[in-house]
């Protein structure tokens, strides 16, 4: 059977697994309907032009892993920032994992999905948050029609979370081909700030799908950076889904760091609904083999005297194939926007290839706003002038880039992800540099 | 220390060099003029192992081993340094960062382990009160932003910093004011030992006051036409190299 007719054929049984709240019930009945009649994206649409999901379709997925499976602590503990104290929430194959996670309730809540989904106390959150920044197309109504389980974190006003919050979503490959849907919520009320890291990680080669939707609410002059690292290995394949609502003066950045995966999508949303609010959206893309990571980005200035920030670094080597494609809408009245996006591009392969599209819709007449993207290659003369001091070609090669992607690390705000990150670059690039740029 | 036997180098199948004789023991300092496009530049860089040029006949030997076949970083290791006439911009490293890498890297191409942080903050604070360099600017990005004379005295800090056996200056003095220049030289002369060798290219007899050499030779046409003592550079400045042309083509 195609993955769609037996994820449809699902529902039903899944529907009456998880508890009927109407509201809910309804939201899901409706994503379902956009899902079967949209079914999965192809390269015949716009959005889909250069990232095909065939491949990744194929296999015979699982579609509601349901064995509990453990791990040890130790086993995975490279994938935590460990060495700082922060909540966790963690998830092996789409289940919660008490023992590797820390919640709280105290003063605020970092908890599950499925508790805000079906507890009484969370409804009201729920009725006003839930699906109300994802859209309507048809993998994030898939998500939304299966949405049981994920993170839930809402900071009440005024509050300031000292430690980041940590959401991990393990697989563990004991099915042959797993597929996730994780379901995020995050909601920051008033003057509150937030860290949070996201990141996605198999155990073995078993192919897995991860299909993912975060929804984020900043409202007035909250708070939030979110930091998504991507670093999986060959077999897995994530579409991740994230909308960021902001109200007014609020600040919400996200910086994503796809380093792996057989297939990485982003799809990042921002909507700016109020007035003076500054959006960030940042990534570092370093793939090789036959990887493939696509950042596709909006940013909607709705509201007058707005500001959004987007820079994206990516090095593609072998047969790797990158694709960025940023759409920035700014409205009638949203006078006042300014707006900057550049994409900056490395090959260092004859093979690798990347797609780059800005897409500006301004119908606003009093706008600052800037585009640019580079495609080009590692700096001969900077490689001639570091190796005659003696830097090896490897490793001139690793500062380069390092170089490159420094723009981008340096807004890091959290100086553990900053080292994680470059420990992964110098890992990938098999150098070790000694020092932290 | 350095012997070059009839060397020819071509880039893009365009000669260049055809047939530089050029010895150099240590302890000596010679300096390379000519007009431009002499092929002063592309002897450097030959030296220094650009991949771009390609020998195609003669050899170059440094320490009695030929070093044509080595990549640039490993002539680096053995001792040859080379102080661009355009030095490269590298944003997001800083000096600092550069220098203590270039470091570690050639004690990990001889077998030696990192320098430790403490001799190496001693090192570089040594080194650039020698060429009166402020400590802010080494925590700034490799040669952006910086002026043509700080770029020169960033190249000779590097080559305070890696006490190379040859090095070669290729028009350090280009782009430096007179204090610039001074101080430069300074430095230059403060490093030279009798175990050591410096080839200064120049166009100019200017930075040969200040950093004297035992013989002068001058390239034309990718060939060392003449050599002398540090007289000919006077000659030079003061007839041009007019006179030096007719007498080849003669």
């Amino acid at each position: 059977m195609e993955l769609k007719e037996k994820l449809i054929a699902s529902f039903l049984a899944f529907e009456n697994e998880v508890d009927t709240d109407t509201f809910i019930h309804n939201v899901r009945n409706e994503a379902i309907k956009i899902f079967e009649e949209k079914g999965f994206p192809t390269k015949k649409e716009e959005a889909w032009k250069y990232t095909s999901l065939n491949s990744v379709l194929k296999d015979d997925y699982s579609v509601f892993p349901n064995q509990e499976n453990t791990i040890e602590y130790n086993d995975v503990k490279k994938y935590f920032i460990h060495d700082i104290d922060t909540f966790k929430v963690v998830f092996i194959d789409g289940k919660y994992s008490s023992h590797l996670s820390q919640t709280t309730h105290d003063g605020l809540d970092v908890c599950l999905m499925s508790s805000a989904l079906t507890k009484p106390k969370y409804r009201l959150i729920v009725e006003n948050y839930f699906n109300k920044a994802a859209t309507k197309d048809s993998l994030t109504s898939l998500n939304t029609a299966f949405s049981s389980e994920g993170v839930y974190i809402h900071i009440p006003k005024n509050k300031l979370v000292q430690k980041p919050i940590q959401v991990i979503y393990f697989s563990t490959g004991n099915e042959s081909a797993t597929m996730l849907q994780p379901r995020n919520l995050v909601v920051v009320d008033e003057n509150s700030h937030v860290q949070i890291i996201e990141r996605h990680q198999s155990l073995t080669d078993n192919p897995v799908l991860t299909n993912s939707v975060t929804e984020i609410f900043t409202n007035k002059r909250a708070i939030v950076d979110y930091y998504k690292i991507q670093n999986d290995n060959l077999n897995a394949t994530l579409i991740d889904n994230t909308f960021v609502k902001q109200k007014q003066e609020s600040v919400a950045s996200v910086h994503t760091f796809s380093f792996g995966g057989k297939l990485v999508r982003n799809n990042l949303n921002f909507y700016q609904t109020g007035e003076r609010i500054e959006s960030t959206l940042k990534g570092i893309t370093i793939i090789g083999d036959k990887q493939h990571v696509d950042h596709n980005t909006l940013v909607h200035h709705i509201e007058p005297n707005c500001e959004s920030h987007q820079d994206y670094k990516g090095i593609f080597g072998e047969n790797s194939t990158g694709v960025f494609n940023g759409k920035i809408i700014v409205n009638k009245e949203a006078q006042k926007t300014n707006a900057f996006q550049a994409n900056n591009n490395i090959l260092i392969s004859d093979k690798a290839t990347i797609n780059t599209k800005p897409q500006l819709e301004i119908f606003a007449d009093d706008v600052k706003c800037s585009h640019g993207c580079t495609i080009g290659q590692l700096d001969e003369s900077a490689m001639f002038y570091m190796r005659s001091r003696g830097i090896p070609e490897k490793e001139a090669k690793a500062l380069l880039m390092y170089a490159f992607s420094n723009n981008v690390l340096n807004s890091v705000k959290i100086p553990e992800i900053k080292q994680r990150i470059t420990k992964i670059i110098a890992d990938k690039l098999g150098v070790n540099l000694g020092f932290d740029l | 220390m350095l012997k070059i036997n009839n060397l020819h180098a071509s880039i893009e199948d365009k000669g260049i060099l055809r047939g530089v004789n050029l010895e150099v023991k240590a302890g000596e300092v010679h300096a390379i003029m000519g007009p431009n496009g002499s092929g002063k530049s592309t002897l450097a860089a030959v030296i220094a192992g650009k991949e771009e040029y390609e020998v195609t006949e003669g050899s170059i030997l440094f320490d009695n081993e030929d070093i044509n076949e080595l990549a640039a970083e490993e002539r680096a290791h053995k001792g040859v340094f080379l102080s661009f006439q355009y030095p490269v911009e590298i944003p997001g490293v800083s000096v600092t960062n550069f220098m203590k890498t270039a470091i570690n890297e050639t004690r990990k191409a001889k077998g030696l382990e990192d320098m430790p942080a403490k001799d190496m903050l001693k090192l570089i604070r040594e080194k650039s009160e020698l060429l009166e360099i402020d400590r802010k600017f080494l925590s700034r990005s490799l040669n952006e932003g910086f002026s043509g004379g700080e770029k020169k005295r960033n190249e000779i800090f590097q080559m305070a910093m890696l006490e190379p056996k040859l090095a070669i200056l290729d028009e350090t003095d280009s782009g430096l004011d007179i204090d610039a220049l001074r101080i430069v030289a300074n430095g230059v002369n403060k490093l030279k030992s009798k175990d050591n060798a410096v080839i200064v290219i120049t166009h100019y007899q200017r930075l040969l006051e200040y950093i004297v050499p035992d013989f002068v030779h001058v390239l034309y046409n990718g060939r060392i036409v003449k050599s002398g003592g540090k007289e000919l550079a006077h000659e030079l400045e003061e007839k041009g190299y007019d006179w030096i042309k007719e007498e080849v083509n003669a």
